[in-house]
């Protein structure tokens, strides 16, 4: 009994001097296990953007907690911020978790203009930090920079090779209706120049200031003007109105209706029978049926009861860039230059598919047209292979 | 544009019209009348299309969630009156505008606190679901004609109400002199607060029976507030004649800018007002005195 207690004792101060060392010491220098690594998941979990920011952050822990709750052997640590989707309260965030809370990695965000807020700040601090949402261009576009990754899309992906799809099936007239702000904008011009480049012809370019949803003037219009098809960016619940709308007036059955892929991702449960027969193209689809999706999608449904997203898809793909980069410098989070280094090389072997980094720190994937069938957005083929970005205005070399 | 899409066009802009009407006719005669400039107005316009969301969800029926929100906004109106808005009668525009500001972001925080931050969607009532056909692709829905109709019954309404009822003398009589209208032992007070909910109800009621149309979403009172004070400008403040043809004549501005000049279209608003100003800097049809 006594020796035992000793025994404890000494063990007791035993651990409590190697993690007073441990504390003591910078992350960079920590020998073993003791420093953990500190990320910070600045995502909205209040509004609209509520459901795609828990997607990010449960798909995000999950593939830590696949690998016992550690990356590259370290424990994590997370500081968690409700960036509330308002880009006012961006810089402050940011600023905030990088200086006071000194967080080792930046997570963040679904809007795109509180990403830009972010990415401005992070740049000039130089924190590494991964997108696992928001697509606008200029994010690997002119603001591109070093430590800025992304591990989604940018819009361009989403729109472009829909403008080629179109040609090919024959649509030579075709109108666009879109909310007037950055990425509504982004992805009818990135459409506009598939479409065009491959020989169809805009008839007619319509921008509802957003978040407007009153469609009347415009299917009015759409439904005189008679051309072959309609291309259209919506999201949330504005696509949920558009695609009913345009189903209610008697278009749907006259002129076929085509999108970027967040026309019909997360909408089709309240979208119902309106949404059959669109088309969309994204980076993932309901039905990709890979070993490695099916995988994924067994184990989140197993953590969280319910079936994973194209949000909680980007989520995991954040980690996987981050334990990339991390691997090969054992968890050293200091590392900076190593650790980009890595992840630029970095091939991820995603659910979507295997994809690698542009040279602007873009995925470079393949965009799957997807068609809508009994209630799922079921591929019907490779819209692009291996489409990277076009990296317009980055001065990164 | 050949002459059945144009027909719809002016259906469209006509309903658009309408429902502003609705909600700037309540704000002229606020202003009008008791010389209050209210930017909360817009707020009942949210009130009234969030109330008809929870009530058509509890009730089953638009109908019964349009009575229902009538009575509830009308009390909310008639509590504001008592509570605050009678303290400001007297004050200067600068402590109005100051108060009511408050208000709305009061508001926003209760309809956030009660029905969080979501947009939800309204059915429209299954009676008038149909659109009729005019060509193969073009018709037009049922549910707009009714909502066109609506507000046109009770633009009437309130013609009749202040041109030939005593309530709609007392009220002129009122806004022109008010301590005149007291010495005759008539209850200038009720009045105002009658005139008050009346207003305050029927931004309410043009949020209810636009919520299956524009569904239900934050800050969306804020949106129609702006255009209604671009309504009550074009109109001439404080009449009700004015604010009619301003608010259709902006509903067909804004539906046919949409379409002829898309790039430019969420100002073809403010270019008809400015154009009305130049004009005529009063508004159409300018009540003197303020």
């Amino acid at each position: 009994m006594t020796a035992q207690k000793k025994t404890s004792r000494r063990d007791f101060l035993k651990a409590t001097g190697i993690i007073t060392a441990g504390t003591l010491l910078p992350a960079h220098f920590a020998i073993g296990n003791t420093a953990k690594i500190k990320v910070g998941l600045m995502l909205p979990y209040t509004g609209t953007f509520a459901p795609p920011g828990n997607s990010i952050t449960n798909a995000f822990k999950l593939y830590i907690a696949e690998q016992g709750g550690r990356l590259a052997g370290r424990e994590v640590e997370y500081v968690v911020v409700d960036d509330e989707s308002d880009p006012a309260k961006a810089p402050e965030n940011t600023h905030r978790l990088i200086v006071r809370d000194k967080v080792d990695f930046l997570v963040g965000t679904v809007h795109s203009g509180v990403a830009m807020g972010m990415v401005k700040v992070a740049r000039e601090a130089g924190t590494i930090t991964i997108i696992p949402n928001a697509g606008t261009d200029a994010a690997t576009g002119p603001m591109c920079a070093p430590n800025i990754f992304r591990a989604s899309f940018s819009t361009y992906q989403t729109a472009f090779p829909m403008g080629k799809v179109m040609v090919e099936r024959g649509h030579k007239r075709v109108a666009i209706i879109t909310w007037k702000y950055a990425f509504g904008e982004e992805s009818a011009r990135a459409f506009k120049e598939g479409y065009e480049a491959a020989g169809g012809k805009i008839v007619k370019e319509m921008f509802l200031p957003f978040p407007n949803v009153e469609f009347q003037a415009y299917l009015t219009e759409i439904a005189a003007l008679k051309p072959d098809a309609v291309f259209v960016f919506f999201a949330g619940a504005g696509a949920v109105k558009f695609v009913k709308d345009y189903a209610a007036a008697g278009l749907k059955n006259t002129i076929p209706l085509y999108g970027s892929g967040f026309l019909t991702d997360g909408t089709l449960a309240a979208q119902g029978d309106s949404a059959e027969g669109v088309h969309t193209t994204l980076h993932y689809a309901d039905d990709l049926g890979t070993p490695r999706d099916n995988a994924f999608r067994v184990a989140y449904r197993k953590a969280y009861g319910y079936d994973p997203d194209v949000y909680a898809v980007q989520g995991y793909d954040t980690a996987q860039l981050l334990a990339a980069g991390l691997d090969p410098v054992k968890g050293d989070a200091g590392a900076r230059a190593e650790i980009i280094a890595a992840m630029e090389k970095a091939t991820i072997d995603s659910p979507r598919g295997k994809f690698t980094m542009s040279r602007a720190h873009n995925p470079i994937q393949d965009i799957y047209l997807r068609k809508v069938e009994g209630g799922q957005n079921r591929v019907v083929g490779i819209a692009a292979k291996a489409l990277a970005d076009p990296v317009r205005g980055c001065k990164m070399a | 544009m050949d002459v059945y899409t144009f027909l719809i066009q002016v259906l469209n802009g006509l309903q658009y019209g309408l429902l502003l009407f609705l909600v700037a006719s309540g704000l002229t005669m606020i202003f009008g009348i008791m010389g209050i400039i209210n930017l909360a107005h817009g707020s009942f316009y949210m009130i009234g299309a969030y109330l008809a969301w929870a009530f058509a969800a509890a009730t089953g029926s638009l109908f019964s969630a349009i009575l229902l929100g009538l009575v509830v906004s009308t009390l909310i109106g008639v509590i504001l009156e008592w509570t605050v808005f009678r303290r400001l009668y007297h004050r200067d525009h600068l402590y109005q505008v100051l108060l009511t500001f408050g208000l709305i972001m009061i508001f926003e925080e209760l309809r956030s606190m009660t029905f969080g931050d979501d947009v939800h969607s309204v059915a429209i009532p299954a009676v008038f679901s149909a659109a009729i056909p005019l060509t193969d692709t073009l018709s037009y829905p049922v549910y707009r004609l009714v909502i066109s109709a609506t507000c046109l019954v009770v633009a009437m309404l309130i013609y009749w109400l202040i041109q030939h009822t005593r309530l709609g003398m007392m009220i002129r009589a009122g806004a022109s002199n008010r301590e005149m209208v007291q010495v005759l032992g008539i209850d200038i007070k009720l009045v105002y607060t009658l005139v008050f909910a009346l207003g305050l109800a029927l931004a309410a009621f043009a949020g209810m029976i636009a919520a299956p149309i524009s569904t239900v979403y934050p800050n969306m009172g804020g949106q129609i507030l702006i255009i209604s004070f671009v309504v009550v400008v074009v109109g001439g403040i404080g009449s009700v004649k004015g604010t009619l043809l301003a608010a259709l004549m902006i509903g067909m501005a804004d539906t046919f800018g949409k379409i002829v000049l898309p790039q430019i279209a969420s100002m073809s608003a403010y270019l008809l007002m400015a154009a009305v100003l130049l004009w005529r800097p009063r508004g159409l049809f300018a009540v003197g005195g303020r």
